[in-house]
């Protein structure tokens, strides 16, 4: 039965999202964590998303979303002088995030906007299935 | 004389596993409103309807006590919808228009869900005569 596709299908969409949220609320919490040379810095990191085929055939309506893997922001980091921060590097720099804070608003909006509507999706169905269920009576 | 459901209850059985087949194929749209390269999906409604109505698909019989129990609606193909603003990453999913389609798709099950109810109380009427 179809119906109970949607299950699956509006779960495996509310769990990449919230994998997105946290992934979002990870780079929010450390866009100020510094670090003394590029390699020890935290990197803002993104979810890859990628649309998963539940049933071998081609033209199967239930396509679930898997979270693919996580991947490091290589975009390069903001370098600040300051010799008196007690992780800064030999010529006195610490390295701060390249977290961009519109960019995880954005995205944090987005997540949270895109798990509603799968929530819609999945409340809508059950009430189908149960008027499905009191059918004849 | 024998009540048969197939012809009691009409087309609505296979318009309600429709709805249902495309609830999932909108369901799969929105949960894939954020996926790379994703392209959205729908049923074109009246094609399968326009084929259910002319050829019946039957089940083989191989024997002569054997029940038919035909499906009226052929399993239907799944056409890529035109996009109306693509995004960079090749997704074609507008979340908005998908909700609205899931919207009226639940509405419309609801409805030939109604008007099956009320062939079941027309049926339950007839068995049950006027007590």
């Amino acid at each position: 039965m179809s119906l109970f596709n949607v299950f699956d299908i509006a779960g495996s969409a509310m769990s990449a999202e919230s994998v997105r949220l946290n992934v979002t609320s990870s780079n929010l919490a450390n866009a100020q964590s510094a670090g003394g040379s590029e390699t020890d810095t935290y990197r803002a990191r993104h979810p890859v998303f990628s649309a998963v085929m539940h049933s071998l055939k081609a033209d199967a309506s239930s396509v679930g979303v898997r979270v693919d893997g996580i991947v490091e922001s290589q975009t390069p980091m903001e370098k600040q002088y300051q010799p008196n921060h007690p992780l800064a590097s030999e010529e006195g720099y610490i390295f701060l995030p390249n977290v961009n804070m519109v960019d995880e608003m954005a995205n944090m909006i987005s997540a949270s906007r895109s798990y509603q509507s799968n929530v819609e999706v999945l409340n809508t169905s059950k009430q189908m299935m149960l008027a499905t269920l009191r059918m004849g009576q | 004389m024998a009540i048969s459901f197939d012809k009691a209850l009409g087309d609505f059985p296979s318009h309600l596993s429709l709805y249902g087949e495309r609830s999932s194929l909108l369901a799969a749209n929105i949960a894939n409103a954020d996926t790379p390269g994703f392209k959205a999906r729908d049923i074109d409604f009246r094609s399968v309807l326009a084929k259910a109505g002319g050829e019946k698909m039957v089940m083989k019989t191989t024997h002569a006590d054997h029940l038919g129990g035909s499906s009226a609606v052929s399993s239907p193909d799944f056409m890529y919808r035109i996009p109306t603003q693509p995004s960079v990453d090749g997704n074609t999913v507008d979340t908005q228009v998908e909700q609205a389609e899931f919207a009226q798709n639940a509405v419309r099950y609801q409805s030939t869900l109604t008007f099956l109810n009320s062939k079941f109380r027309g049926l339950r009427l007839a068995i049950k005569g006027n007590s």
